[in-house]
């Protein structure tokens, strides 16, 4: 093993390397190339007192450009704005006068012989409650017609949920986040105990939360599915957090409960529609039955589809709460 | 004078949505804060949805869930701007709650929200 | 064809959405914003999409306005008057946030 030099700095190859970048003199510290070190010296000394002349004049004209400079860029600032807002009036009103000329040669409102009305949702209505049996056909066509759509959009979600918590997230085992959680108020995150509020959200919060597992579990047969229920009970959870506190809600959400639930449902819907994908278009039709429309048990995979949505909407809901109110869940 | 009725009699809901889309379009790029600028933003998105959903509508016709085994198209309406706006609409959310964060955090740093006021202090921190 | 509910909304809807621009206090432009996303539910209805009625009264209404709310408590602009109070000089609180952050 080679010996660690301390005197790395001073070696020439380390001095040639500075004066190629351009950081130091070569042979500004051997004497032996400074022969006129002396003179310099008494002529600095003579110098002095005009070059502290000359120092302060360069500093007054540097302030009186700095002030011209300041002047002319206010003007220009205040002029850009002028110009912004007259041109951005300008836009607004011709787009709209453009848009609403546009409207005007639209097909009329509530034709049946509109061009939207085409084959497509034709083969929608019609085959609808035969291909998916679902009872909604709109859910059978978010769920089973067009169920990537929806897959991408739950992982926008979930997305948008990991952004939010890396923005805000605070730690508040590290030194800054300990910092920040006591500049706030101590039971800044935990409610005063206000009686009108825990009585009614004790009434309120199990209703909620009946029904909006009622509307994802109907989503197949009544308005409603994964995305209008999951959001009802998200709602419902930021209520039981307002009126009772972190405290009680660590029992049973915190951020493990959050990535468990949200992934194992995405995971869930990306294999059992790739599994579709993988097998031909209607693969996994074979093996569960359609049953009879109606019926709570039925319209295949559209049902596990639902739950699967509806948990990652209401986890994400909830997410977001937690994360603008405190940084944590 | 006759123009303005027929206007309003054949397509009232799309003229609503844009104008709508233009109060959220004028408000994102005029007011000078933050927040209303999101607020002007969540107005032209349920614009548009608005239009969607007007497109899609049939008079007479009834919500796409099959009643009494009837499938026949003369009976529902379209549901396929159903289906997209349902999908847009919890994807604003999410937008809205990204946009609002990036917001609390430009606050932390400017303790401003006014976008003029924000750009004045970049432009003197860049010098 | 249109009966007068539905002129009624419209006219609501529109006047809510320049009322949420124009309003000088942020708390108040927040429950206008939601008075228009319920207007907005009752739409759906009327045009005939009783699922995103359903979604647009727990969605727009309620987690977007909360999250305004939540925004607001955190930009601690919820307990002023006007816009002018926000303009005050930052207390010693915010000082020390901001060296955090």
């Amino acid at each position: 093993m080679s010996r660690v030099r301390t005197d790395y700095e001073k070696t020439l190859w380390r001095k040639i390397v500075r004066f190629v970048n351009g950081e130091k003199d070569l042979f500004d510290e051997q004497s032996g190339f400074n022969v006129e070190t002396e003179e310099l010296e008494d002529r600095r000394h003579r110098n002095f007192f005009e070059e502290a002349e000359l120092n302060k004049k360069k500093v007054q004209i540097a302030e009186l450009i700095e002030e011209r400079s300041e002047e002319t860029e206010q003007r220009a600032v205040k002029l850009y704005e002028r110009f912004y807002r007259l041109f951005a009036v300008i836009t607004c009103v011709a787009i709209i006068a453009i848009l609403l000329v546009t409207v005007a040669n639209l097909p009329d409102y509530g034709d049946p012989d509109n061009p939207a009305n085409n084959e497509v949702s034709k083969k929608y209505i019609e085959d609808g409650i035969k291909d998916t049996g679902a009872v909604n056909i709109v859910a059978g066509m978010i769920l089973d017609y067009r169920a990537f759509d929806t897959l991408g959009e739950s992982h926008v979600l979930f997305i948008a949920a990991v952004c939010v918590m890396i923005l805000l997230k605070i730690d508040p085992d590290s030194e800054k986040g300990k910092r920040f959680i006591s500049l706030e108020n101590d039971r800044a995150y935990e409610p005063k105990n206000d009686p009108i509020l825990v009585w009614a959200t004790g009434i309120l919060v199990p209703i909620i939360i009946v029904f909006g597992i009622y509307v994802i579990l109907n989503g197949h047969l009544s308005p409603g599915g994964g995305f209008s229920g999951g959001a009802i009970i998200g709602a419902g959870l930021i209520l039981y957090l307002n009126a009772f506190g972190f405290k009680k809600t660590e029992r049973f959400f915190t951020q493990k409960t959050f990535s468990v639930v949200s992934v194992s449902a995405l995971l869930f819907y990306s294999i059992s529609k790739t599994y579709a994908f993988f097998t031909g278009a209607n693969g996994i039709h074979n093996i569960i039955s359609k049953g009879t429309a109606g019926d709570i048990i039925s319209a295949g995979l559209i049902l596990p589809l639902n739950i699967c949505v509806g948990a990652v909407v209401a986890c994400t809901m909830y997410s977001f709460y937690g994360m603008f109110r405190k940084g944590g869940l | 004078m006759q123009a303005v009725i027929d206007y309003i009699s054949s397509n009232l809901f799309e003229g609503v949505a844009i104008i709508l889309f233009g109060i959220g379009f004028t408000t994102l790029f005029l007011h000078p804060n933050l927040i209303k600028k999101i607020m002007g933003l969540n107005i032209m998105d349920s614009s548009v949805y608005l239009f969607l959903a007007a497109k899609g509508f049939v008079f007479g016709r009834k919500a796409p869930i099959v009643t009494d085994g009837v499938a026949e198209m003369e009976s529902y309406i379209n549901p396929i701007p159903t289906g997209l706006v349902l999908t847009g609409i919890v994807v604003s959310v999410s937008v809205t709650a990204v946009m609002l964060a990036l917001t609390i955090r430009l606050y932390w740093r400017y303790h401003t929200l006014e976008m003029d006021e924000i750009m004045q202090i970049i432009r003197k921190e860049g010098k | 064809m249109i009966n007068a509910f539905t002129f009624v909304l419209l006219g609501f809807l529109i006047i809510c959405a320049i009322s949420t621009c124009f309003c000088k206090n942020f708390l108040t432009s927040v429950i206008i914003f939601m008075s228009y996303s319920i207007i907005m539910s009752i739409l759906w209805m009327v045009l005939e999409s009783p699922d995103l009625a359903i979604t647009e009264a727990a969605v727009g209404a309620g987690v977007t306005s909360l999250l305004f709310f939540v925004t607001l408590k955190k930009i601690h602009s919820m307990n002023d008057k006007n816009n002018e109070d926000n303009k005050a000089p930052m207390d010693e609180k915010e000082k020390d946030r901001s060296a955090d952050m």
